[in-house]
């Protein structure tokens, strides 16, 4: 275990080496900060200046080499807008959208297990050809417009859900604000997750039955049958942890992109979480904050993908960790 | 009265081009304490019946007439919630395969349990008792221990062990066994056997045993039920049928069958399976393309290996001295002689594979060297040559239904090795696979057929003739026939000795088949555990064997010579 975890550390290390010399060197493409920092009275030998002091000058690697070295020490530069650490700008707004993902999470485990696993056990049924072809539609709309959508239906013209923004939140441990405490929060989030949800959704339900479908046609389902075993423990215990596995696993990465979603969504909602926030930062050409909220995001998608696996050892007694022999 | 009655039985698979009767009007009977063996070649419908009894016949399947009776107790047409109360209560089922009968994620534990208090209702403590002692029954140390761990803990006999202990633990009248010992080697064959025939006089079940396997037949049961293409041909006591058989069909089945105790010449067909093309174009070998091979040393020793070692990794460490490494090949020596058959027998595991592997060029050892026409193929610099030589070197694969591409027309599967090492000249080459096509027994006709219109005797004729193709001096048969039937193996069998005598080809054959390796190898080596612990003229072998563990092979190799034995006296098939 302990081997497996320091292994992952070693593989997140060159992980987080290739993001952040990736997200580096876009750094100078992304158009001159001091242009958006200064007003038109700073003179040309000032914004010199300034840009020697930022060491703006500097050569590529070297700054790069700077880059790193405040890295490790937590440091991921100050943002030129907030002007304050980038590593605070993000930590603020990182529980609006952790909580958006997993109001999205939510509602795709809840949705997609159930309507897969019937599709699977019952193919033919009228409802399974419903999800299906629902699905193939939810597939192809894009998240942008199933939040216009749901904002025309639900807020212009019902008038049941408010349009945008968190809503009334509460202060848990002093830091993190949350919205699943207050009805106001709760109807604040439904939208917006539901818009995020809704590229994923169709995913899984497909995955699930696929993978349900296979696993049905094996022999140890058939022997289970051959046991005598009731239809519901052959479907909701044998089969079903079976089909669990390759969804975990695609899971481990989906949650990652839906992260990388909350862009659209939250720029759609006024959602004030990281998406919204880096959209802003590309607005106002504010790099190192662009540059953090990759890391950022590469550093959660490694987080999240060791848990799967650690997950998915838990769960698959033949997977061992560590290749170990038994 | 008999336990089972099945009166008339019929089965049927519609499809988009009309109704398959796979199971047509089957009458039998099984008793208390007895075992009925249902034999017959693939599709012939012999694993349709028992699933058919229990109805887990796979979509559209579905039984169309006829009336099974159990215990008095009408069972068939039962519906959904009655017939499932029949299934592991009243009927126990056994499987093929039991690396995947059992479900990978639930302890042994877990999935005995749920059966026991399924069909018997009783408290989960009880369970476990009661599911402990089965698997003291059915001989699995240590089961406090075994029984909580995960089936991939366990090795393919204890595995079918617990199956067996699962099947019985709903305490059913009759056990459905659907091939249960085919997925294993000999010895573990040969226990799983005596243990289902104990179990069947200790508790009185009745039971169907579900096998391909004329030996396994002549082994255990106590009657023995022909089937061929859905009918039942023959039916009786197992010592009446296989030794004095009726049909003709029986009689064609049992004579195919590859002898254990004599050597024969060639293996007598079954005409009645797969009739091959007649008259097709036969080529005179000493002045075709094929007869032509490039010149070659005429050393003695067409092969050589020395000292041939490779382990594989089976547990990473960090450090060196924690790795731990199975012993595949364990300093390996042998060589064959030109225009000899030898062979390479062991059971899984044995690393014979591993050297036909290794051979072949599709692993590199550890260390050793292997010889090929005078040319060391191991790390030798020179690659041009080392290819040339191996062009004259082709292996035949087990199964046939995933060595040949299926996007592939069988005329460029062919055709591939001829133009890959520039054999012929492009205009001649659609020629060539044509009389290959004639020669193996297909006809030049179906070389533009694809994979998949073939059945897995055509398409190791297909392998066959892929690997003529590079006109090989040796042609490695990696358990070339043990996918196939009966009737379909000697076919194939009969096919490889007359190649070998046209052409003068070498051959090393690779069997865990004793019997098959008696007909076909001069001589043969046994191997255990990567090593090689007896290599002998065959006859001498079989006749006097030195070794203990060569002895113990032949001991449980199933046999049915003695039965069969005043057939093959009386009758010329």
């Amino acid at each position: 275990m302990l081997q497996f975890l320091l292994k992952r550390f070693l593989q997140a290390i060159v992980v987080m080496l290739i993001i952040s010399l990736l997200s580096f060197s876009i750094k100078d493409k992304l158009g001159d900060p001091l242009r958006e920092m200064t007003g038109q009275s700073v003179s040309e030998a000032e914004r010199e200046v300034m840009r020697d002091e930022m060491g703006l000058n500097d050569p590529f690697l070297v700054q790069y080499g700077r880059f790193i070295k405040d890295a490790l020490h937590g440091d991921l530069g100050t943002s030129y807008f907030h002007k304050l650490p980038t590593m605070t700008v993000i930590l603020k707004k990182l529980p609006a959208t952790l909580e958006l993902t997993f109001a999205a999470s939510l509602i795709i485990i809840f949705l997609s297990i159930p309507l897969g696993v019937f599709s699977a056990i019952k193919p033919k049924h009228w409802f399974s050809k419903f999800i299906m072809a629902v699905s193939i539609v939810g597939i192809s709309i894009p998240v942008f417009l199933t939040a216009l959508a749901l904002i025309y239906i639900f807020s212009v013209k019902l008038g049941w859900m408010p349009s945008f923004g968190r809503g009334e939140t509460v202060h848990l441990f002093g830091y993190w604000e949350t919205n699943f405490l207050t009805k106001d929060g709760i109807l604040h989030i439904i939208m917006p997750a539901i818009a995020l949800s809704s590229i994923m959704l169709p995913l899984f339900i497909r995955l699930v039955r696929a993978e349900m479908l296979e696993v049905l046609s094996s022999e140890y389902v058939k022997f289970a049958k051959a046991k005598g075993l009731k239809a519901g423990k052959i479907y909701f215990k044998h089969a079903l942890k079976n089909t669990m596995l390759p969804v975990i696993t695609v899971g481990g990465v989906q949650i990652g992109i839906m992260v990388a979603y909350t862009i659209l969504t939250e720029s759609v909602f006024q959602w004030p979480g990281m998406g919204f926030m880096f959209l802003e930062a590309v607005n106002r050409s504010d790099i190192p904050l662009i540059v953090a909220y990759i890391m950022f995001v590469g550093f959660l998608f490694v987080v999240v993908n060791t848990l799967v696996d650690l997950l998915y050892g838990v769960i698959n007694p033949t997977v061992n960790l560590l290749g170990k022999s038994k | 009265m008999s336990l089972l009655e099945i009166e008339n039985l019929t089965i049927e698979f519609p499809n988009r081009h009309g109704t398959e009767v796979a199971v047509d009007k089957v009458s039998l009977s099984v008793n208390a304490g007895e075992i009925l063996g249902l034999v017959g070649e693939s599709g012939a419908g012999k694993s349709t019946i028992g699933n058919g009894i229990v109805q887990l016949l796979s979509k559209p399947g579905r039984v169309a007439a006829g009336k099974v009776t159990l215990n008095g107790e009408v069972i068939s047409g039962l519906q959904g919630e009655s017939i499932r109360k029949i299934r592991g209560s009243k009927i126990g089922f056994i499987f093929q395969d039991p690396m995947t009968s059992l479900n990978p994620l639930f302890t042994i534990e877990n999935q005995m349990v749920e059966t026991i208090i399924n069909c018997l209702g009783v408290s989960y403590k009880e369970a476990l008792e009661r599911s402990i002692e089965l698997l003291t029954k059915v001989g699995i140390p240590e089961p406090e221990v075994r029984i909580k761990q995960y089936p991939h803990q366990f090795s393919g006999g204890m595995r079918q062990r617990v199956v067996i202990a699962i099947a019985l633990s709903g305490e059913p009248d009759l056990i459905i066994a659907d091939e249960p010992t085919t997925a294993l080697d000999v010895s573990v064959q040969d226990q799983i056997l005596k243990l289902i025939q104990d179990l069947c006089t200790d508790l009185q079940v009745g039971c169907i045993l579900v096998t391909h396997d004329m030996g396994v037949i002549a082994n255990v049961t106590n009657r023995v039920a022909v089937l061929y293409r859905g009918k039942l041909v023959e039916i009786g006591e197992t010592k009446d049928v296989l030794g004095n058989p009726q049909h003709p069909y029986t009689q064609s089945l049992i004579s195919a069958v590859p002898l254990a105790g004599k050597k024969v010449d060639r293996f007598p067909l079954v005409e009645t399976i797969e009739s091959i093309e007649s008259g097709l174009k036969s080529i005179d070998v000493t002045t075709h393309w094929l007869g032509q091979s490039s010149q070659h040393h005429n050393t003695d020793d067409l092969l050589i290996i020395k000292d041939l070692n490779l382990s594989f990794l089976t547990q990473d460490a960090f450090f060196k001295k924690n790795r731990k490494r199975l012993q595949a090949t364990d300093n390996v020596s042998f060589s064959v002689k030109q225009g000899e058959s030898f062979g390479l027998v062991g059971e899984s595991g044995s690393g014979k594979s591993t050297i036909a592997r290794m051979i072949a060029g599709l692993q590199q050892p550890d260390s050793g060297s292997i010889v090929y026409d005078g040319v060391e193929l191991i790390n030798n610099p020179d690659k041009e040559k080392v290819k040339s030589v191996r062009q004259r070197l082709q292996m035949i694969f087990q199964n046939p239904y995933s060595s040949l591409n299926s996007r592939m027309k069988i005329k460029d599967i062919i055709a591939e090795p001829i133009l890959y090492h520039h054999l012929a000249k492009t205009n001649e080459v659609e020629g060539i696979v044509g009389d290959l096509l004639d020669h193996v027994g297909l006809g030049r006709k179906s070389g533009v057929k694809y994979p998949h219109e073939f059945s897995g005797g055509q398409r190791q004729r297909i392998s066959i003739a892929r690997a003529l193709a590079t006109r090989p001096r040796l042609l490695i048969c990696d358990e070339p026939t043990s996918a196939l039937d009966v009737s379909v193996q000697a076919q194939i069998l009969n096919l490889l000795k007359d190649l070998q005598d046209e052409l003068g080809l070498t051959m090393l054959f690779i069997s865990h088949d004793l019997p098959v390796i008696r007909q076909m190898c001069d001589r043969v080596a046994i191997m255990r555990q990567g090593k090689i612990l007896e290599l002998q003229q065959t006859e001498d072998l079989f006749e006097h064997p030195k070794d203990k563990y060569t002895r113990e092979l032949l001991d449980l190799m199933p046999r049915f010579d003695d039965l069969t034995h005043d057939l093959n006296a009386n009758s010329h098939v």
